[in-house]
C-alpha cells in the first residue's frame, strides 16, 4: 500500500491465491503405493518394450497407454549425467553443494533425477554405478523422497555406449 | 506428497498456487488509483465525448490511445446486480451483497463493483447507490469498501 | 479456399468430478479412440493443435504433459491455444489453408472440478480493476442476465425452457453428465444460485476431454465416407470490459455467422457451447435459429461442459451428425470470456 499522499500510486500487489486439489491419476499413483513398500515400478511400452520410469499412463514417444503389468526394478544403475550445485533453492533442503544426478535404473529407459551423496565433488562421474540409499523403513510414504540418495557403490563404470542415448 | 484422502485408485491431496506478483499501472490506471487513495473517481473521456468508468488506455472501438481524464461522482445507478447469498473467502463482503454495475453520475459506462444492501429485498435495479470508502486506502480497486444504497431513495 | 473436413470425433465422458485420472489419463483413452476409428498413426498426422488451460486444474505447463497422449517422437509439428480447442481447430484449419499440413490432429481437455471454477474463471478479468474483486463467472454472468430479463429479451422461464430441452436431447448422447425429464415449472421453485441465476441456468462444471481430426480434401475422402466439410469458418472478439459491450445481443455471434455465411443455407442442426440458458437464447437469436433448427441434440454445454473441450466437442458433435446422414448442414458454436466475449462459428456440410 502507498500510504504516501505525495506520491502517485504506480503499483499495485494483487495477490492471486488458489486452493486445488490434486489428485496424482492412476499411473503416478501406483508408482507413489509401490515406492511407499520400498518397490520400484516401471512400465513398458507396448509398441518397443521400453520401461518407463517413473511412469505417466502412456508412452511419450508413441502415444499409446502403457497398460500391461508393471515392471519391478532395481535400487541401483549408473549416473547418466550430473550437475554441481552452488546456488541455494527455497524448495531444497540440501546444503550446499551438492550434487544432482540423473540415474538409470538397471532395465530402465528413462532417468531419474536425484541427489548423489557419499561421493565427494571430484569424484562424480558419468557412467558412475550408484544404488539408493533408503530413509529407514519406518518412515517410508508414498514419495520419491523415501530415497534419501544415491551413493557409489565401487562397481566398474557402465560402459557409455549403454547409457548414451539417454543423455 | 501427503495424501489427504485415497480413492478408489488415486492418491489426492490439496495445494495452494499463490501468485504474489506486483503489477504496473502506466499513466492511465496510475491517475484512477491515486485519485481513488484521495476519494475521488476519474474516468477518461472518449472520442465520441463519452466518459468511460474505469478509465482505459485505448478507446475500445477504435483503438486510439486516449488520456483525458474527468472526475465523475462517488454515486450513482445500479445498471444491474447479482445477489451472492454465499460469499466466498476470496470476495469483498463476508456477508450476502451484490455485484453491481454501478454508472457513476457524470460517466457513461457502468463500473463493476459491489454493493453492501444487507438484503436482497433492498437491491433494485435502478436504484441509486453511494461510494464507502476503505480506510487506510492507497490499495486498488478495493479502496471502495463497497457501495451503498443512498438515502433518497431509486429511480435515475 | 482449400477444401477441408472433420473425418473423425471423440469424446471422454463430462464427469462432475474425475478424481481416479489426472488430466493427461483422461486424454489418453480419447486419442486412442480417435487415431483407431481413423485408423491413423502418428505418422500419418503432420499437424497437432491442442487447448487447455493450466489455471484450471492448477497444474503447470499441463499442456505440455497433454503432448504425451499424443506421442512426440519423432518430433512432431505442435502448438496450443490457451482457449477452448475449438479455437485450436481454427489454427490447424488455417494450417491446412495454407498448404503446409493435410491432417491434424485436435484436441482440448480440462480438469476444472481441481479448483473452484466459478473463482478462477475470475483471472480472465481485468487484473487491475476486477479480478481484485473476485467476481465469480456465475455472479458475472447473472448481471448479464438480469439484463436480459429486465430488457425483454428473456423470461426466466424461457431460460428454464432451455435448460429442460438440453437435458431432455442429453437422454440420447451416453458422454453427457446432466439428463434426464425436467419440467419448467419444477425448475423455476428452486432457490437461486446467484440472483437471478439458478442452478439450472449454469453448465455444470464437467471435467473431461474431446478430439478430433481434420483432414484436406484428398486425405478426406481416403478416411471418411462422409466427411463433414468445414464451409465457413470464422470467431470474432469483443472487449473484456462488460462496460462497454451491448449485453443484450451476442453481436460477435452475429458477426462470425455473417462472415461463416451459417445462414446461405437452411441449417438442420446447431451445437452451442453457450454456458448459461440466457446465453443459449442470446446465441440462437444471434445466429437466427428457427423451431425447424435441431438445437443441441447432443445436449450442448449446459448438459457438460468440460472447459477447454466443450466448444471442440460441439464442432465433434456437429461433424458426427454430418458423416451419419442425419443432418446435411450445421453450425456449431464455441465462446470464450465473460459474458459471451468472443464467439466461435463453424459451418459443416455433407456432400
Amino acid at each position: 500500500m502507498s500510504e504516501d499522499a505525495s506520491e502517485a500510486v504506480e503499483l499495485l500487489r494483487i495477490p492471486v491465491e488458489l486452493d486445488y486439489t490434486y489428485s496424482a491419476g492412476q499411473s503416478a499413483s501406483r508408482f507413489l503405493r509401490a515406492i511407499a513398500e520400498g518397490r520400484l515400478l516401471g512400465q513398458r511400452c507396448p509398441v518397443d518394450g521400453k520401461v518407463y520410469f517413473p511412469t505417466r499412463g502412456s508412452c511419450p514417444q508413441h502415444g499409446v497407454p502403457t497398460a500391461g503389468d508393471p515392471v519391478e526394478l532395481p535400487d541401483r544403475g549408473c549416473i547418466v549425467t550430473y550437475s554441481i550445485v552452488r546456488v541455494p533453492s527455497e524448495n531444497i533442503p540440501l546444503e550446499l553443494p551438492y550434487i544432482a544426478v540423473q540415474v538409470l535404473l538397471d532395465g530402465a529407459d528413462t532417468v531419474l533425477m536425484h541427489v548423489l551423496g557419499e561421493s565427494s565433488l571430484e569424484d562424480v562421474h558419468m557412467g558412475m554405478r550408484v544404488q539408493a540409499v533408503w530413509r529407514p523403513r519406518g518412515e517410508w510414504t508414498t514419495s520419491i523422497g523415501n530415497i534419501l540418495y544415491f551413493k557409489p557403490t565401487g562397481e566398474p563404470d557402465a560402459p557409455y555406449d549403454s547409457y548414451r542415448e539417454h543423455i | 506428497m501427503a495424501p489427504v484422502s485415497d480413492s478408489e485408485s488415486s492418491l489426492v491431496t490439496t495445494q495452494r498456487l499463490a501468485y504474489t506478483y506486483k503489477r504496473s499501472l502506466g499513466p492511465v490506471l496510475s491517475q484512477f488509483f491515486t485519485a481513488l487513495r484521495e476519494r475521488r473517481i476519474l474516468g477518461v473521456r472518449r472520442p465520441d465525448g463519452s466518459v468511460m468508468v474505469p478509465p482505459r488506455e485505448y478507446d475500445p472501438d477504435s483503438g486510439e490511445a486516449i488520456s483525458e481524464m474527468v472526475e465523475v461522482s462517488d454515486s450513482g445507478v445500479v445498471k444491474s446486480w447479482a445477489w451472492v447469498h454465499a460469499p466466498r473467502p476470496a470476495q469483498p463482503l463476508p456477508h450476502p451483497f451484490a455485484y453491481a454495475l454501478i454508472q457513476l453520475d457524470g460517466a457513461d459506462t457502468p463500473l463493476l463493483h459491489v454493493v453492501d444492501a444487507g438484503a436482497e429485498e433492498q437491491m433494485q435495479t435502478g436504484m441509486r447507490v453511494r461510494a464507502r470508502w476503505a480506510e487506510p486506502r492507497g490499495g486498488g480497486i478495493g479502496d471502495i469498501a463497497a457501495f451503498e444504497p443512498a438515502t433518497g431513495a431509486t429511480g435515475e | 479456399m482449400r477444401e477441408a473436413a472433420i473425418v473423425a470425433f471423440a469424446q471422454s465422458a463430462s464427469l462432475r468430478r474425475e478424481m481416479d485420472r489426472n488430466e493427461v489419463e483422461i486424454l489418453i483413452p480419447v486419442i486412442h479412440e480417435l487415431r483407431t476409428s481413423a485408423g491413423l498413426g502418428n505418422e500419418d498426422i503432420d499437424f497437432v493443435c491442442s487447448g487447455s488451460s493450466d489455471y484450471l486444474a492448477g497444474q503447470s505447463f499441463a499442456f505440455v504433459a497433454g503432448l504425451d497422449a499424443v506421442g512426440a517422437w519423432p518430433p512432431v509439428c505442435e502448438s496450443h491455444v490457451e482457449m477452448d480447442g475449438a479455437f485450436a481447430l481454427y489454427e490447424a484449419w488455417v494450417k491446412i489453408q495454407t498448404g503446409s499440413a493435410d491432417l491434424a490432429l485436435v484436441y482440448g481437455f480440462g480438469k476444472p472440478s481441481m479448483g473452484d471454477l466459478p473463482i478462477t474463471m475470475a483471472l480472465q478479468l481485468d487484473p487491475y480493476t476486477q479480478t481484485p474483486l473476485w467476481p465469480d463467472a456465475v455472479s458475472m454472468a447473472a448481471l448479464q442476465a438480469r439484463m436480459c430479463m429486465e430488457g425483454g429479451v428473456c423470461s426466466e422461464a424461457e431460460m428454464a425452457a432451455r435448460a429442460v430441452r438440453d437435458r431432455r436431447n442429453a437422454k440420447q448422447n451416453p458422454k453427457a453428465q446432466l439428463k434426464g425429464d425436467f419440467e419448467v415449472e419444477a425448475l423455476l421453485a428452486e432457490p437461486h444460485l446467484v440472483s437471478p441465476l439458478r442452478r439450472h441456468d449454469c453448465a455444470p462444471i464437467s471435467d473431461g476431454a474431446a478430439a478430433l481430426i481434420i483432414a484436406s480434401a484428398e486425405r478426406a475422402r481416403q478416411i471418411c465416407q462422409r466427411p463433414a466439410w468445414i464451409r465457413g469458418f470464422e470467431h470474432i472478439c469483443e472487449p473484456q470490459d462488460l462496460g462497454v459491450r451491448d449485453l443484450l445481443r451476442s453481436r460477435s455471434t452475429e458477426l462470425a455467422a455473417q462472415h461463416a455465411g451459417a445462414n446461405r443455407g437452411k441449417i438442420d442442426v446447431a451445437e452451442l457451447a453457450a454456458p448459461f440458458t440466457h446465453q443459449e437464447i442470446l446465441v440462437e437469436r444471434a445466429l437466427g435459429l428457427g423451431d425447424e433448427v435441431s438445437v443441441n441434440p447432443s445436449g450442448g454445454a449446459l448438459a457438460g461442459n468440460p472447459l477447454m473441450a466443450v466448444g471442440l466437442a460441439r464442432i465433434g458433435e456437429a461433424a458426427a451428425r454430418i458423416s451419419s446422414g442425419e443432418a446435411d448442414r450445421a453450425v456449431a458454436h464455441a465462446t470464450s470470456g465473460p459474458c459471451l466475449q468472443q464467439n466461435l462459428i463453424c459451418v459443416l456440410e455433407g456432400d
